[in-house]
């Protein structure tokens, strides 16, 4: 196991709550690492509606998903947050008072005096197509994301989907597959212009090849898919045969492990206190969409109210003998300090 | 308390259409709907199996796609660009698919039937 990295608070989930929990824990001293199985700071701003307007966060008559998220991580820079991506928490461990011991699903470890568990509407998932028995090949041949490109060296690759993700992958897979077939139910693509045309390109190189169709059921044994059966649009059903199956068709939350924390939930919620936001657990907070309180709502605004109760609270368990004084950002040259404007 | 009928017919609720579901395994359960609200609400409203809605109708997750019964494809219509895009995430997708939070309830669709699949994530 590798050695444990230290910090005092750590943040599951860098959606919009766990971002502004790094402000707000920040005017307070306090360091945090941010833990997130994305490969991007947002949680569903930045995942689900990018483009899309916002309207009720106060003072921001309309951002979008993606301006709120990179005006988050402005606002939290002075504090210097450090980003864990493409991790997911797996396990969290009680080692001290308090003192948690936390893992990844990528095996780093973690030690934090505080949890703050902003984990929305929990870890975003691929999606996986309802194909009977896919599961029985998945890790082994069918795969929903490329860690390693040299696992697919030589093999006949198929490739579902429309999007970024499958054309990307396409594209950077073509050179290492043996045969390389894309495969989405219309010829009509969503993924980047740029993308596309570099697809289109390849496909007329006689380097890969472009089916349109579904698939609806997939040939092989013990794990290994020998070849995937793919229904028309007109119901016409032809084979291709394939070694490894790449699926991208988005993502979807997943409560995933919070529920093995040992927490007490409510359905597929984390319930806390309304003084500080923190769960049956001392020293474990939950804030954001995760949390469930009588009146909550799960609005972003309330997220970061949360995320500022919280950190009072948080302070007493980072620095027990140390008295908190409540100040403005506006009037205080040491808040002002740590933002790095006086 | 004493119900006084008028004397003439007074529309004072919003127009409502019958929106009938019917799951994969061919049970149909029926709702009012409000003119102006989507499909996909009356389900979510209604407690309607089959429809998940991750993201509460902003075309941003396609988890309440339905199928459109074949009597009602042309009433309905068919998918705007975006609502295309978003159904490449859907399963078995097929002509009469749609997003239920993108088709919203009109006179017209009064007596409305649609299907859902088997899973939508
Ligand atoms: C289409 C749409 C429109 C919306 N519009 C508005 C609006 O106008 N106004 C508003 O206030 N709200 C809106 N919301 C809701 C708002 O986006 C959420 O309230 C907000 O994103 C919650 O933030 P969060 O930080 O709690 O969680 P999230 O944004 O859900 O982020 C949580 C993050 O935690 C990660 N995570 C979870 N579990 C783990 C784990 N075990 N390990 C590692 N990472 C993990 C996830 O991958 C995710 O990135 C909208 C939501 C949607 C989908
Ligand atoms: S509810 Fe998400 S796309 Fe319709």
């Amino acid at each position: 196991m590798s050695e444990a990295i230290k910090t005092d608070v750590l943040i599951i989930g860098a959606g919009p709550c766990g971002l502004f929990a790094v402000f707000e824990l920040g005017l307070l001293d306090m360091k945090a690492h941010l833990i997130d199985i994305l490969d991007k700071p947002g949680g569903q701003c930045a995942e689900l509606y990018p483009e899309k307007p916002i309207y009720d966060i106060p003072g921001l008559p309309m951002v979008t998903g993606d301006g709120l998220t990179k005006a988050l991580l402005e606002q939290i820079k002075p504090f210097g947050p450090v980003f864990h991506y493409q991790e997911m928490v797996q396990t969290i461990e009680k080692v001290g008072d308090p003192l948690f011991r936390v893992t990844t699903d990528q095996n780093k470890v973690f030690e934090a005096k505080v949890v703050v568990i902003a984990a929305g509407g929990g870890s975003f998932q691929p999606k996986r197509p309802p194909i009977p028995g896919i599961e029985a090949y998945e890790e082994k041949s069918v795969h929903y994301a490329v860690r390693k490109m040299d696992i697919f060296r030589g093999k006949r690759l198929l490739i579902a989907g429309g999007g970024d993700s499958a054309l990307d992958w396409t594209l950077n897979l073509a050179p290492v597959a043996s045969e390389l077939t894309l495969l989405h139910r219309r010829d009509d693509f969503r993924a980047a212009p740029d993308s596309v045309n570099k697809m289109k390109a390849l496909v007329a190189a006689g380097k890969i090849n472009l089916a349109i169709g579904q698939v609806t059921s997939l040939d092989g044994a013990e794990g290994q898919v020998s070849a995937a059966v793919v229904k028309r649009n007109d119901g016409s059903v032809f084979s291709i045969a394939c070694d490894a199956i790449l699926p991208f068709f988005g993502l979807t939350m997943k409560l995933g492990p919070v529920a093995d924390w040992g927490l007490t939930l409510k359905g597929d919620l984390i319930e806390v206190e309304t003084a500080s936001f923190e769960t049956n657990v001392p020293g474990i907070f939950a804030i954001g969409d995760i949390n469930t309180y009588p009146g909550k709502l799960k609005l972003i605004l309330c997220g970061f109210h949360e995320g500022a109760l919280m950190a009072q609270k948080a302070h007493r368990y980072v620095y027990p003998d140390k008295k908190l004084t409540f100040q403005y950002t506006t009037s205080s040259t040491s808040l002002q300090k740590k933002l790095g404007v006086s | 308390m004493s119900v006084v009928r008028p004397a003439f017919p007074v529309s004072r609720t919003p127009f409502m259409a019958k929106i009938t579901y019917i799951d994969f395994e061919g049970q149909s359960r029926s709702v009012d709907a409000e003119n102006g609200s989507t499909v996909m609400e009356n389900a979510i409203k209604n407690g309607i199996p089959g429809i998940e809605a991750e993201c509460g109708g902003a075309c941003a997750c396609a988890t309440c796609h339905v199928y459109i019964d074949e009597a009602w494809r042309e009433k309905v219509g068919g998918p705007s660009p975006m609502e295309e895009d978003m159904l490449d995430f859907g399963f078995d997708v097929r002509p009469n698919s749609r997003l239920s939070c993108q088709i919203k309830v009109t006179d017209e669709l009064d007596g409305l039937v649609v299907r859902t699949p088997e899973r939508q994530a």
